[in-house]
């Protein structure tokens, strides 16, 4: 009951958040330079003032900036995001078109430097002075100091062109191969492992490094000498009694850094040409399509949130002192 | 009559941890043994090592950079020294238990008590998990818990230290043990709460005859509960008598000091005591341990040129009363 409670509080809390977020993005690229107006003439071919008086009325441009905000505002909690300028399509449609293609790519990303980061941590911290352990520490060093964008045109030089050419140099899938539906998935899969190589990098060194610091630590508590005092044999001990404790910061990181992992896939996603939300994030500033990037931003925001309470969620089922609420 | 041979014995043992700056040697020639029943005290200041002696015993001298060094700690007849890995966790939470100094920190937050008292059960006599709980269950009755059916489900945040270390006692006494060491298992705790710990070790020891290794640097609490004690001091066996005889005739000027710390226990003036009621100086680091001679002179308010070169061995002045100061020949002498 309680836990429904504090939840309860923060998806309120979220809700809050997000009208803020709403409110100072919309202000924010409305005192931005550049008139959308124009831009949305321009793709028409160009346009008479009329025309363009024209376009300011139907886009609802002509009315005060509060009038535009609030109808906006007033929309975006109906579930409307309001018409892309430039696709001329509902951009929550574009949204959820793209974001099966980012989801894919940050979701594998994640896990895959999740789970790797802790075992390879795990691993390091039984020998803290083993080969494994360097290693570990040796890989966080590189993914702190490799630029993404930099890692990812190297792996697209070294293994996507001539002469080694194993992997697609753009794009998700290959558009030219017929095939059923077993031969796209190999073929998203075959053109899914650079991006999500680049990606995880950085992340499957973080992750090393922070399991591997919190698994030494929890290593030499006292509860864990109670548990190889009762005889429990080593795996036991790390696998049941040490990771469940170990594992805490990585499962706090991970949500916090959902967020950031949006942002290093519009890099990676950049790089790549893969169509996600982060290549039409990119591509919508260029074009001025005020609609489709704030409708990006907010969704970023809902998804942030969103992944901030899951990991609220998870931690209380992880650590009991949370589950009742106790602060300790 | 034959003497009974004892459930525990170590002898020569030697414990030594790799530092920067060479080897230290905190347990150097330790012997005593444990008689079957029998509630034996280690005494000595902090840091002399009466921890690394009862996880010597429990073989889980954190390695490295510590090794057990030298000589042999036989169950009934079984060197633990030379045992397997496998061997070794057999003995651990079955036959040899241990309650540590820290029960606010030794139980695993993320389980259930009941959970971490069924983990050893099902471990050692492969209880099903129902029979398990009801085990753990039994236990913390045993314990004096109120409600145990509640108790059960709790986590450890949701219980004072007092009730964690009857936890950690419930869960070292599952799988009736033949000994049970208790470092310091009062020390995190208030004095109330202290007497009530003593009281249940003292009933379920006269239920279950485990014999007892209880580690304290309160001679008054060795007074209360042990038949035997052994006085340690820099890693070495200074003393080791049954308690009646160490509080009346003490030998060595340590023992004779620790005893004059606790006032009530000075009631009977047979001997004449140093008129101490702190012993001066500490005990030396663990890089000055291992230098020849004995390592209390530098404290000792009678040392002799002697007990600066030479370590002084032990000898019985009395049966079952061992020393090891030079005084005993000083005074055989005279
Ligand atoms: N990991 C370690 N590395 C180096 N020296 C250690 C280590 N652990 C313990 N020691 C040393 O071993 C000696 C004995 O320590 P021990 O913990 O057995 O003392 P103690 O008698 O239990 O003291 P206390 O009453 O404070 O618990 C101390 O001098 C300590 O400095
Ligand atoms: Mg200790």
């Amino acid at each position: 009951m309680q836990f429904l409670n504090s939840i309860g509080q923060r998806v309120l809390f979220g809700l809050v958040l997000l009208l803020a977020v709403l409110v100072l993005n919309f202000t924010l690229i409305h005192m931005a330079p550049g008139d959308p107006a124009d831009v949305i003439a321009g793709e028409m071919g160009g346009a008479t003032e009329e025309m363009m008086a024209s376009i300011r009325k139907a886009y609802g441009l002509d009315r005060p900036f509060h009038e535009q905000l609030f109808s906006y505002v007033g929309k975006v909690f109906q579930g409307d995001l309001g018409y892309s300028y430039y696709f001329d399509q509902p951009v929550t449609e574009l949204i959820f078109e793209r974001l099966s293609a980012t989801l894919l790519l940050v979701l594998t990303s994640l896990f895959l430097a999740i789970f790797l980061g802790t075992f390879l941590g795990v691993f390091a911290s039984q020998n803290p002075n083993g080969m494994l352990s360097h290693f570990v520490t040796l890989l966080a060093l590189l993914g702190y100091s490799l630029p993404v964008f930099w890692t990812g045109i190297m792996l697209l030089i070294l293994l996507a062109a001539p002469p080694v050419d194993l992997f697609p140099i753009a794009g998700m899938y290959d558009v030219t191969k017929d095939g059923g539906t077993f031969d796209y998935i190999l073929d998203v899969l075959h053109h899914l492992i650079l991006p999500v190589v680049t990606l995880s990098t950085i992340y499957l060194a973080f992750y090393s490094r922070l399991s591997r610091a919190s698994m030494l630590d929890v290593l030499g508590a006292d509860y864990i000498r109670t548990a190889r005092a009762k005889g429990l044999s080593e795996r036991v001990v790390v696998y049941k009694h040490a990771l469940r404790n170990g594992v805490l910061p990585v499962v706090t990181f991970a949500g916090l850094q959902f967020s950031q992992l949006f942002s290093g896939a519009v890099l990676v996603e950049t790089v790549f040409s893969w169509p996600g939300l982060g290549t039409l994030a990119f591509d919508s500033i260029g074009r001025r399509d005020t609609p489709m990037l704030l409708g990006i931003l907010f969704f970023s925001a809902l998804i942030v949130i969103v992944a901030n309470i899951l990991t609220d969620i998870s931690y209380r089922l992880i650590d009991p002192r949370i589950k009742t609420g106790m602060k300790t | 009559m034959n003497t009974p041979s004892p459930i525990l014995s170590v002898a020569d043992l030697a414990v030594e941890f790799d530092m920067r700056d060479g080897v230290a040697r905190v347990i150097d020639d330790l012997s005593f043994d444990l008689m079957p029943g029998e509630t034996l005290g280690i005494v000595g200041e902090s840091g002399c090592g009466k921890s690394m002696t009862a996880l010597s015993i429990m073989r889980l001298v954190p390695m490295p950079p510590g090794r057990i060094a030298g000589g042999e700690i036989r169950l009934d007849g079984e060197n633990l020294v030379a045992a397997s890995d496998v061997r070794i966790r057999e003995i651990r939470g079955n036959e040899i238990s241990m309650i540590f100094q820290e029960p606010m920190t030794s139980l695993n937050p993320v389980y259930t008590v009941g959970d971490q008292i069924a983990e050893t059960v099902r471990l050692h006599e492969g209880l099903s998990k129902r029979d398990a709980r009801d085990r753990a269950i039994e236990m913390l009755r045993a314990v004096a818990i109120p409600a145990p059916e509640a108790r059960v489900e709790e986590y450890p945040h949701q219980l004072s230290g007092g009730m964690r270390q009857r936890v950690m006692i419930a869960m070292a006494l599952t799988c009736r043990p033949r000994v049970l060491i208790a470092d310091e298992p009062t020390t995190a705790l208030d004095v109330t709460v202290q007497a009530q710990i003593f009281d249940l070790l003292r009933d379920l020891k006269e239920q279950t005859q485990t014999a007892i290794i209880l580690i304290t640097h309160d001679m008054g609490v060795i007074a209360e509960m042990a038949q035997r004690v052994v006085v340690m001091y820099a890693g070495r066996k200074v003393e080791d008598a049954p308690v009646d005889e160490l509080l009346l005739n003490p030998k060595h000027p340590y023992s004779q000091g620790l005893i004059a710390c606790v006032p009530h226990l000075q009631a009977v003036p047979t001997v004449e005591r140093p008129p101490l009621m702190e012993i001066p100086g500490v005990v030396p680091s663990v890089s000055e341990l291992g230098r020849g001679g004995c390592p209390f002179a530098p404290r000792c308010a009678q040392a002799m040129d002697r007990c600066r070169q030479q370590m002084p061995p032990p000898s019985t002045v009395a049966p079952g009363h061992q020393v090891a100061c030079w005084l005993i020949d000083e005074t055989r002498a005279a």
